[in-house]
């Protein structure tokens, strides 16, 4: 009998400990994408899709540490415990991996893996995927090739040194070839059974309405786990239908509700978040023709706005940007401080004889991380105006703005701006492809073909030097030297808005694009 | 009759082609890019390239259209360039998601509008009658007036947020897929969009209505049933059997309309139905979709239509006659 007891009290000690583990409620997400985003592989939604869906199901072999929110995340290892340059070669690196990992379909983790997933890339490869490909391939722009070394080791070449490639590999999310091999290359088949190694497993999906995933009990990274029972993502690109949504209890995690929507959320006891992150609302300026050829041009149209202003009518969900990088990036340096300095400006603008001072700016209507676009182009332009610059916006909807983009400044010579905000996450999203030469557009992301032989010789340096602390130094050289020219006109950095449910426990908001929703638990 | 179902069938051949060529053109003289969804901001021209021939933007649009109708004409609307699912699947799924709004929102509107319609077209004479002609109308003008997506966030708000009494979107816990108008856990979340897609045709048909229904009042033949001793209900039964031709066809008309969704109000309730996928494909200049569902939305006008012309010349001779 006693024994019966203690065996009983036993077994109710072991469910509530597998109950635990497996977590606690449904953590619904109303996300801004107006789709369900890609989740075979790398995620179409911009980096919404990462967030919510590609960063759960997959690792990729560097990883982002989401686990603080008191710093910008850094790179950490994932399916790769650790990389190192080849010192007989600067342009091969040597990825060693993690082991005993299982993808979710259980097949093993191999090296074998880490090649046919970059090969990808080739496009007579049979796991050539012309949708993976476009997704994939620009988060690479230096990738030459892949190959194994042994069973724990791959080799990656590079077309020139780079010791910023790590950051590129992040993110390049590995899916399993073993699922992939089985549906015979059906990548439509692949998108509703897809197989990855990440902390949440893939449920059920209705096309367009809802993505359902299960934590995956046997993550490689115990202490992510995720600790809810079930983790539900609703595309709902209308602010004030996710806030209903939120309000009336359907979903209890809201992405980017409206500023006018905070008080009313608080005011019924949702939590709001914030927290810096490196995201950047600026403007990319035309180098080839017009006013903004002019550092003094360039220089006036910063000091010229007053940011605190756009906070305001930003409900304060922003942070003042008046230079590339938020503040507390490590390569952050001491630029030049554009503060709002209004004589400044009109004395810089009469200097380079430019009255009025004509510019054309190309905006958008709505768009991925452009945050309030009209109000604030609007806001920008009085501003602008009073320093003495007269604006005309050219509005035009998020595509058109991103084909323009794409196109490069010979594409639209007669804009002299344009605003699309940017992910500045890590050194080469962050900076150097807005102002590398190699990267002037259409080849990249050098819109408006800035050229600085200091900048060009500095991004050299930086991607020539393997030691870190002194890379850090170049990097801090290149931010500086950016902000000096006025590569662009500065305006905030977004705080990133959500808002959770009472019941919504546990999140750590990290200063990222990216989000770990693992540790979330969802009282019932 | 069947002869005449055929040249109709055989008349919507042109129509479904001008639509479909209209729809190509109109997609790539507006600024953007088909591959804007699969491709990042800084996407490099060679990339670019690469994934063009892979999807067949790379030639020349006259024979990208002839590949699309040659295609089109055998059943393949071809793939979603977002989602790489058929299109046929995309389209079949929103429209059969609008078709459940509309087997709700069809009779209610129907109903509604044209009982209003026929209360204020047969308003007998005095102040009595003036004022009910006059809220009569005074709704409908509000019901086509009333931007419907304001009138569906101002109705999640109270029912959905305030009063808790209704959910504020989506089509249940499930979604589509477990949807069924049998349960109420579900036809609840129909409620709200309902209504509010009810809205315009309501308004449009209780004006359509009244005025028919006061025009055939005008006529000599009422005059006549009345100096035959007929009873008022009888003559408005009179009238109404001459006015439904004309109120057929704006009915079918509304039945169109609201089988093609609304690009506004089914994106206010997150309604996977055929506006929002419309919306979606604009934004995204998925260029398969927005001719596959374009086209779709063409052939049930079409279909509307013949269905409304064969219902009219079944009630009434003298279109048979004409």
């Amino acid at each position: 009998m006693a024994r019966s007891s203690l065996s009983r009290l036993a077994a109710a000690g072991l469910l509530l400990s597998a109950s635990a583990a497996q977590g606690a409620g449904v953590l619904t997400v109303a996300m801004t994408a107006g789709d369900i985003p890609v989740t075979g592989g790398n995620p179409d939604q911009g980096f919404e899709g990462f967030r919510f869906v590609a960063t759960n199901l997959y690792d990729a072999l560097i990883n982002w540490d989401l686990s603080r929110a008191d710093r910008l995340a850094v790179i950490k290892p994932g399916l790769a415990t650790e990389w190192r340059v080849d010192p007989a070669n600067t342009r091969r690196w040597l990825f060693t991996l993690r082991d005993g990992v299982k993808w979710h379909d259980g097949c093993p983790f191999t090296a074998d893996d880490v090649v046919w997933n970059f090969g990808r890339f080739d496009e007579k490869a049979p796991q050539w995927n012309p949708q993976q490909f476009a997704l994939s391939r620009a988060y690479l722009p230096n990738f030459a090739g892949a190959e194994k070394v042994d069973d724990k080791t791959v080799a990656l070449t590079t077309k020139i040194p780079s010791s910023l490639f790590p950051y590129e590999v992040s993110f390049i999310l590995m899916t399993s070839r073993c699922r992939a091999e089985a549906l015979k290359y059906d990548w439509a088949a692949l998108a509703s059974q897809p197989s990855g190694t990440g902390p949440y497993r893939f449920d059920r999906m209705v096309p367009h309405e809802r993505l359902e995933m299960v934590p995956n009990a046997e993550y490689w990274d115990k202490a992510r786990v995720p600790k809810q029972d079930r983790l539900v993502l609703l595309p709902m690109p209308e602010a004030s239908t996710r806030t209903a949504a939120l309000l009336s209890g359907q979903v209890n995690f809201v992405e980017a509700p409206t500023p006018d929507a905070l008080p009313r959320l608080k005011s019924s006891g949702m939590r709001i978040v914030t927290n810096a992150y490196p995201h950047n609302w600026s403007y990319q300026l035309n180098f080839v023709n017009g006013p903004f050829r002019d550092v003094r041009v360039r220089r006036a149209a910063n000091y010229a706005l007053n940011r605190a202003d756009i906070v305001e009518l930003l409900g304060g969900v922003a942070q003042e940007g008046p230079a590339n990088v938020p503040p507390n990036t490590s390569y952050y340096g001491h630029p030049v401080s554009y503060k709002y300095d209004l004589p400044k400006a009109k004395a810089l603008l009469k200097e380079a004889g430019c009255a009025p001072c004509k510019v054309t700016f190309a905006i958008s209507t709505s768009g991925s991380g452009q945050m309030q676009p009209l109000p604030m182009n609007g806001l920008i332009k009085s501003q602008l105006e009073e320093a003495g610059f007269e604006v005309t916006l050219r509005v035009m909807d998020w595509n058109a703005l991103l084909a323009l983009a794409r196109g490069g400044v010979e594409s639209a010579p007669d804009v002299d701006a344009i605003n699309v905000s940017r992910a500045v996450q890590d050194p080469i999203n962050g900076m150097t492809r807005f102002m590398q030469k190699a990267q002037w557009s259409p080849r990249g992301g050098n819109w408006g073909h800035y050229y600085s032989e200091d900048a060009e010789n500095l991004i050299a340096a930086a991607f020539n030097e393997f030691d870190l602390e002194k890379r850090e130094g170049i990097l801090t050289q290149i931010h500086e030297k950016m902000v000096d020219d006025a590569v662009m006109i500065w305006v905030v950095h977004d705080l990133n808005p959500r808002a959770l449910s009472p019941k919504v426990q546990g999140f750590v908001q990290a200063q990222s694009w990216f989000q770990d929703l693992t540790p979330v638990t969802v009282a019932k | 009759m069947a002869r005449t179902i055929l040249w109709r069938l055989l008349y919507a051949l042109p129509i479904a082609f001008g639509v479909s060529l209209v729809c190509f053109m109109l997609v790539y003289i507006a600024p953007g890019d088909p591959l804007q969804t699969v491709l990042p901001p800084d996407a490099n021209a060679e990339m670019i390239e690469i994934v063009k021939r892979a999807y067949g933007f790379d030639k020349p649009l006259p024979v990208q259209f002839a590949q699309w109708l040659w295609r089109a004409a055998h059943g393949d609307f071809g793939l979603s360039v977002a989602t790489r699912r058929p299109v046929s699947l995309e389209v079949g799924g929103a429209l059969a998601n609008t078709m459940v709004l509309a087997v709700f929102a069809v009779p209610l509107s129907f109903a509604v509008g044209a009982g209003l319609g026929t209360l204020a077209g047969c308003a007998p004479p005095g102040r009595l009658g003036r004022t009910l002609d006059r809220l009569v109308t005074g709704t409908a003008v509000m019901g086509v007036s009333v931007p419907n997506y304001w009138l569906g966030l101002v109705l999640v708000i109270v029912f959905a947020v305030e009063l808790s009494w209704l959910p504020a979107s989506g089509m249940g816990m499930g979604g589509s897929d477990g949807f069924s108008v049998l349960r109420w856990a579900d036809l609840h979340y129909l409620v709200l969009p309902v209504v509010t897609l009810a809205l315009v045709p309501v308004g449009i048909i209780a004006r359509s209505t009244r005025a028919a229904v006061l025009e055939v009042r005008g006529q000599d033949f009422v005059t006549t049933l009345r100096a035959k001793g007929l009873t008022e209900l009888a003559v408005v039964r009179h009238v109404l059997k001459n006015a439904a031709p004309g109120m057929l066809a704006v009915m079918g008309l509304q039945f169109g309309y609201l089988m093609g969704g609304s690009i506004l109000v089914e994106p206010v309730f997150a309604w996977p139905g055929s506006g929002t996928l419309l919306g979606r494909a604009i934004v995204n200049r998925d260029v398969p979709v927005l001719q596959g569902a374009i086209l779709s939305l063409a052939l049930i006008f079409v279909a509307t239509n013949l269905a409304v012309d064969l219902l009219q010349a079944a009630m009434d001779p003298r279109v048979r006659r004409a």
